[in-house]
């Protein structure tokens, strides 16, 4: 006897979802969904300006300034390219690492942050291996706090050096960006979305400006409920959030490819599969870029990869290498784009940006 | 003697049928005489409270708290969880096991009712179904009834052996204990890398966090009314622990047609909050079972109309500061919720869902002290314990998990509008609680 629930018939009233109070700090940079588009558009000029500003210049923008990265996990570009973007500016940095601190000892994320802020850290710049970590770390500090990563939840800076680097091949030469500046190009994410802070980032992303994202990876690395995982709770001053086509399931990887003019490929994150069987060469049969198959379905798209890459698994050594592939213009990419993120968490709650 | 006597409220008793402005004379601990306002013969200067626009109700019974002791007293003791109960209008408790040791003994469960933890309210322990609650040997069943518990569970370490459910659910039919399983299939929720933390669905991929499936609930539930049907010449006791799902609820409303005894309690957290309120990694908003799809929550809401659910229970479980301000994947599910359940479910289910008062006051009184055979609680009827709640029903106020009289402020409940206040809580012919002054 299938019945309508009584709740749902009555239209009963039941207590509202909870606002969200992040992020604290007008400067932290928790999830991409704490910028709105105007504020993503300003990030990318700053970026452009600041990379090819004058060095002496631009190391007067942040002299002196305490920055802290606190990394639970390893990291090269992310690592590298925030302390690089960070002494640009001239700002001083402080590498705090889970294997060489008192993490070690078993002090918490909390002390942790409330010591590197008792140590004059001005910012964090946090990576770490569980979900949600990051607003923890912003509500017990309330300094700014940049989300390098966080378990398999958001890798922001990440999504917007991907942006960026599809509009210097999409869009060239567009300055500024809105809702419509992506309509018309396609994005396959294809591989371990399930476990891929970077899938949601840019999930959160790419359909704000424009883009159609379509996610492509067996069941086991991409469930159903992929696309109908709604927008994070956003922030209160933030108009709706749609903006684009949004967000597709594509299980056929040729036939994802040959849609979009990006395609995205993931690393399969052995660390968090925890028991879950995966046949690797069904998989590689199924989703592996390789060249044959990138030269039939999509010989004029960019291919991406958030690194690092396993070459011979999600991605073929002549593909990571290859005419197509902007693997290294995104690490590069990621130094501006870093630098503007880190400019944004030191000034903006001076004032001195919108 | 002593006496107690509680003039010009009103009075509702839903299992005495009564429902009207009474006076109640408590001797020794228990309802001495019920009578028409003014009509109590009092001795000179025997204690009177003045219910004047009140509602006098039998005391809440809450069959499902963690008091944390023995060996956890850092987040909760008898006596503060207690305190916290009787604040809330609950004049008796029944505690889980899953102790420091687990309670498995007679010894434990003398101990937890002891005098000397200076309980505020009746403490009913529940006991072990399995030694450890390691689900493999059961527990001495006749020997713990005869100590004071009312029932035996793993608590959170679901039975998942076919065979050993099936002996528990037998051997507490013969010396007439109820079985309380939580119910998790812990092979869908828990993995070599650690638990899942949140309800599995939209919610949880979009937070990168590991979900709990709803089938893990629901098929714990329909195994165990298979079993309950292999044995119905032994009229077992089932009762499900904190329903959470639509099928969970299916299955028991299902298994209540074919005429088993199968019973089950919902959290208030349950019928109230979704997927939803985890937030952004809101600890306070981790338990398990955990919060679910507003479609489940919706068929909560529908099994408390349609009489589906037995009980409101609050799975009270109060943690130390300390272990909820960690990662939301860290942190232990639990959250406090003795002092809120009477004043949401007023708001709510009463005010906002029209439930009748005299229902809501049962399911959280009479209707639980039945399902575990409580006799002389839940009711005022005369004989019964002199156990009471006096509250202002019309009291609008916001609850402050920092005032909480437990050790734990972990709600998810702090700051929210309720309706209802408790004036005074009186357990055994004692005043256990009374409202402050400055309130």
């Amino acid at each position: 006897m299938a019945t309508t629930p009584i709740a749902a018939r009555r239209k009963l009233a039941t207590p509202p979802p909870p606002s969200s109070p992040f992020p604290y700090h007008p400067g932290s940079l928790l999830s991409v969904m704490d910028l709105t588009v105007p504020a993503v558009s300003h990030l990318l000029e700053r970026a452009a300006v600041l990379e090819h500003q004058d060095p002496v210049v631009r190391d007067r923008i942040l002299q002196k300034r305490r920055i802290a990265l606190l990394f639970y996990e390893s990291s090269t570009r992310t690592r590298t390219s925030f302390e690089l973007a960070s002494k640009a500016l001239g700002a001083d940095t402080t590498l705090v690492s889970n294997l060489s601190s008192s993490i070690e000892k078993g002090e918490s994320l909390k002390d942790t942050g409330l010591t590197l802020r008792a140590l004059g850290a001005e910012a964090i710049i946090l990576r770490h291996n569980s979900s949600g970590a990051a607003w923890l770390l912003e509500e017990a500090t309330r300094l700014p706090v940049i989300n390098a990563g966080d378990g398999m939840h958001e890798h922001p800076t990440q999504a917007l050096l991907d942006l960026r680097t599809i509009l210097a091949h999409l869009r060239p030469g567009v300055a500024e960006v809105g809702p419509e500046t992506l309509s018309g190009v396609t994005v396959t994410i294809a591989g371990d979305i399930l476990h891929s802070r970077v899938a949601r980032s840019n999930m959160l992303l790419l359909p704000r400006l424009g883009a159609r994202v379509l996610l492509c990876g067996p069941k086991e690395l991409l469930p159903e409920m992929a696309a109908k995982s709604s927008p994070g709770i956003p922030p209160q001053r933030q108009g709706p959030v749609a903006g684009g086509p949004g967000i597709e399931i594509e299980r056929n990887f040729e036939s994802a490819i040959r849609q979009s003019q990006a395609i995205m490929m993931l690393r399969i994150q052995a660390e968090r599969l925890a028991g879950l069987q995966l046949d690797l060469e069904e998989y590689k049969a199924a989703y592996q870029l390789t060249g044959q198959r990138l030269a039939s379905q999509a010989p004029t798209a960019i291919v991406m990869h958030p690194g690092p890459i396993i070459r011979g698994l999600e991605i073929t050594a002549g593909v990571a290498d290859g005419p197509q592939s902007t693997i290294l213009e995104q690490v590069t990419n990621g130094v501006a784009i870093r630098m503007a993120v880190v400019e944004r968490a030191l000034t903006t709650a001076e004032g001195l940006l919108p | 003697m002593t006496t107690l006597a509680i003039r010009n409220g009103h009075l509702i008793d839903p299992a005495a049928g009564i429902d009207g402005l009474k006076d109640i004379l408590i001797k020794d601990g228990r309802v001495a005489e019920i009578a028409a306002p003014g009509k109590l013969k009092l001795a000179n200067g025997a204690p009177v409270l003045d219910a004047r626009g009140l509602t006098v109700a039998p005391g809440l019974v809450d069959i499902h708290v963690h008091l944390r002791e023995p060996g956890q007293g850092y987040k909760e003791t008898i006596a503060t969880g207690t305190a916290a109960a009787a604040a809330g209008g609950f004049t008796a408790v029944a505690a889980m096991p899953n102790t420091t040791p687990v309670n498995d003994s007679v010894e434990i469960t003398r101990w937890m009712q002891a005098p000397e933890r200076g309980a505020q309210v009746r403490v009913f322990p529940i006991a072990a179904a399995t030694r450890g609650s390691k689900g493999e040997a059961l527990t001495d069943y006749a020997a713990l009834k005869s100590a004071g518990a009312v029932a035996v569970t793993d608590d959170g370490r679901p039975i998942l052996k076919d065979g050993i459910m099936r002996e528990s659910l037998a051997a507490a039919a013969r010396v007439g204990l109820t079985v309380i399983q939580h119910a998790e299939d812990t092979r869908l929720t828990q993995f070599a890398n650690g638990a899942a933390s949140m309800n599995l669905g939209p919610v949880s991929f979009r937070l990168g966090l590991r979900g709990m499936p709803a089938e893990a609930e629901s098929a714990m539930v329909e195994r165990d009314i298979r079993l309950v049907t292999e044995l119905r010449e032994l009229h077992p006791h089932l009762h499900v622990a904190h329903i959470s799902t639509a099928a969970a609820v299916a299955a028991v409303r299902q298994a209540r047609r074919n005429g088993l005894r199968v019973t089950c309690e919902v959290a208030p957290h349950h019928f109230l909050l979704t997927e939803e309120h985890v937030g952004l990694y809101n600890t306070h908003a981790k338990m398990n079972p955990p919060l679910r799809s507003a479609a489940d929550r919706d068929a909560m809401i529908e099994a408390l109309l349609d009489g589906v659910v037995d009980a409101i229970a609050t799975d009270h479980a109060p943690h130390a500061m300390h272990e909820k301000e960690v990662e939301f994947e860290n942190a232990p599910n639990g959250i406090t919720g003795l002092e809120t359940a009477l004043s949401l479910a007023l708001r709510w289910l009463h005010k906002e869902w029209r439930m009748p008062l005299g229902r809501v006051l049962s399911l959280l009184s009479a209707q639980p002290a039945a399902l575990l055979g409580l006799k002389g609680r839940g009711t005022l009827a005369v004989g019964s314990f002199g156990d009471v709640v006096l509250f202002d029903p019309k009291a609008e106020w916001t609850y402050r998990a920092t005032e909480s009289l437990s050790k734990a402020k972990n709600t998810p409940f702090d700051g929210w509008a309720m309706l209802g206040k408790v004036h005074y809580t009186i357990a055994e012919g004692r005043i256990a609680h009374a409202i402050s002054n400055r309130e």
